[in-house]
């Protein structure tokens, strides 16, 4: 085994998502599967080859810091879940 | 004259003709739409009031000659993960049920600029993630073909829209095949461009260095007059290349005559259906007798894409799916106790199985003490993916493979069993790895009656290559006519 359920849950909690003890279980024989099969990658000698992130050889790309139109805040506040005035409203953060 | 059935260029003769206007033709789609999707089920969301609007204001520029062009008023269908200004766009996510986009992604500004109708948004995997659209948190999109059997995926809803006369057209997007699979699941035409050539401003993020927006087709020439409309740069995609746009029409050559056309070994794989290798094989030999010269060329590190292509795309998607926290969009979960709870109540109930998983996944591979292992690994490896093209493009102007190594599974066949499932993109993947253009057209038909398709793959922005060998075939052959039966 690579992972288990510790790992699932570690991980689980990383990205902010909260599972079943069904989810849990079939998780981490689902992920182990997957990553015992990633683990053919090992076979290939990447000593000295660059890592691709991206494929077209785009430099930075940058503009002028001009200003420009952009979204008012009643348009981007439409879909908000919940929201005061012109602000998104969010649970109590600092105690 | 059934209206339904017409290419994009076919219904532009007869609308300039003035034989029927965009509203009647718009009408014949719903009634389709009304016939079969209850069947078919590729639609999510129908955008009706607005698309006869569109419909109306086409018939009016028509009726003037005012700024027409040939996809003024042609009714498409638009996979669900393309914004479009408060026409609600849901990703096929619980989590965006209820999501209505400020603005338009760029591909549907330029479409509406061009003037066309939009039918309503097409179902697809959640958030793009999938083969067969199995994965939609709403409804299972069936395929037109064979109702039991999926559609392909993850637009799995635009190409059973096309295939199904549901619309004339539509958009989809391609991470690992999303676009070239359903096609050929479908027996319709899929085109993914080189990655940059069309924006992604507006298009919901799965991994962001593989995904392409694309359109799907009845047949080759609708779908070099759909690019034409869609490409270019655009400063709100900083990845969208600043290089000339082609006139895709140009593209149009039935010729094929002194083509170098490169055979992968590589992709005749195992477990391979030999219906498929069959109809691929009969295709390439066709192309050889029509002049193509057909070579033999070598991607040795294929083997090694959909264990890279898992690695890369998760972790990018880990990351992309992080906005989903219930504050600024999106489902928010009632009931919960401060702030950390209230993330993962929302992202637990928001969220599918496959989604979950992904998201796992890409959070494993790039937590700490893992990177260097699997995420670093796999990008040196997508070098060498990329480079085995590069060789294999010395030797030749395009690669001819299958699309998928099988035609379309059943419905619920791959759905516990994970890995199965990603190995169904096997052929398709390498392609996003690299980012180059590929297009899916129809060659054939399995003994069972389903569509088997040809994938052609070219050099980044070599499109027009690409299109050139797909619609010599096209003009040659007859797969592309057959439809599906539904009635």
């Amino acid at each position: 085994m690579k992972i288990g359920v510790k790992d699932v849950e570690y991980v689980a909690g990383l990205a902010r998502l909260r599972l079943s003890d069904e989810e849990k279980e079939e998780f981490t024989t689902q992920l182990d599967d997957i990553l015992t099969y990633m683990d053919k990658l090992n076979e290939v000698d990447t000593t000295g080859v660059e890592p691709t992130s991206h494929v077209i050889s785009i430099k930075n790309v940058l503009r002028n810091d001009e200003v420009r139109e952009s979204l008012p805040s009643e348009p981007s506040l439409k879909n908000a879940p919940e929201k005061e005035g012109a602000f998104y409203k969010v649970p109590k953060i600092i105690e | 004259m059934e209206l339904s059935r017409l290419t994009a260029h076919e219904a532009h003769e007869y609308l300039m003709k003035k034989s029927f206007s965009s509203l009647e033709l718009t009408q014949s789609f719903y009634r389709r739409i009304k016939d079969v999707d209850s069947k078919v089920a590729a639609y999510l969301t129908p955008m009706e009031e607005e698309a006869y609007q569109q419909a109306q204001q086409a018939d009016e520029n028509i009726a003037k000659g005012e700024g027409v062009t040939e996809l003024t008023g042609v009714p498409l269908a638009l996979k669900d993960i393309l914004c479009t200004e408060s026409v609600r766009t849901t990703c096929a996510s619980k989590i965006l049920s209820n999501f209505h986009p400020p603005y338009d992604a760029t591909v549907v500004k330029k479409l509406r600029e061009s003037g066309a109708v939009f039918l309503g948004k097409a179902n697809m995997d959640e958030f793009a993630m999938g083969s067969s659209t199995e994965n939609s948190g709403f409804n299972i999109t069936r395929n037109p073909w064979d109702l039991n059997r999926i559609p392909g995926g993850s637009s799995g809803g635009s190409a059973a829209a096309v295939a199904a006369d549901e619309c004339i057209a539509s958009l989809g997007s391609d991470t690992g095949g999303s676009i070239r699979q359903p096609a050929a699941c479908c027996g319709v035409v899929g085109f993914k461009p080189t990655y940059g050539r069309v924006s992604r401003f507006g298009l919901v993020a799965f991994a962001s260095s593989l995904d392409q927006i694309g359109p799907i087709t009845k047949d080759v020439t609708d779908c070099t007059i759909l690019m034409n409309s869609i490409s270019g740069h655009d400063t709100n995609d900083s990845t969208s290349v600043n290089v000339a746009v082609p006139d895709y029409r140009k593209a149009l050559v039935n010729d094929v005559k002194g083509m170098k056309l490169g055979i992968p070994n590589e992709y005749f794989v195992e477990g391979m259906d030999p219906d498929v290798e069959r109809a691929v094989w009969e295709a390439i030999k066709l192309l050889e007798t029509w002049g193509a010269s057909i070579k033999e060329v070598s991607l040795p590190h294929t083997e090694y894409a959909v264990a890279t292509y898992y690695i890369i795309c998760t972790a990018e998607a880990s990351s992309n799916l992080a906005r989903y926290d219930g504050v600024k969009y999106g489902h928010r979960a009632k009931g919960y106790d401060g702030l950390i709870d209230m993330y993962g109540k929302t992202r637990s109930e928001g969220f599918g199985p496959e989604v979950k998983r992904r998201i796992m996944l890409g959070t494993y591979v790039l937590s700490a003490g893992y990177y260097d292992a699997y995420y670093r690994k796999a990008q040196q490896v997508r070098t060498l993916i990329r480079e085995d093209f590069d060789r294999a493009f010395e030797e030749c102007g395009a690669l001819l493979t299958a699309t998928s190594p099988t035609p379309a599974f059943m419905i619920g066949e791959k759905v516990k069993d994970p890995l199965q499932m990603y190995l169904s993109d096997i052929l398709t993947i390498p392609v996003n790895l690299a980012g180059l253009p590929g297009i899916s057209i129809p060659c054939g038909f399995s003994r069972g009656g389903l569509p088997i398709g040809l994938q052609i793959i070219g050099k980044h922005f070599d499109e027009e290559k690409i299109l050139r060998v797909a619609y010599t075939f096209e003009q040659r052959t007859d797969c592309h006519l057959k439809r599906p039966r539904l009635d």
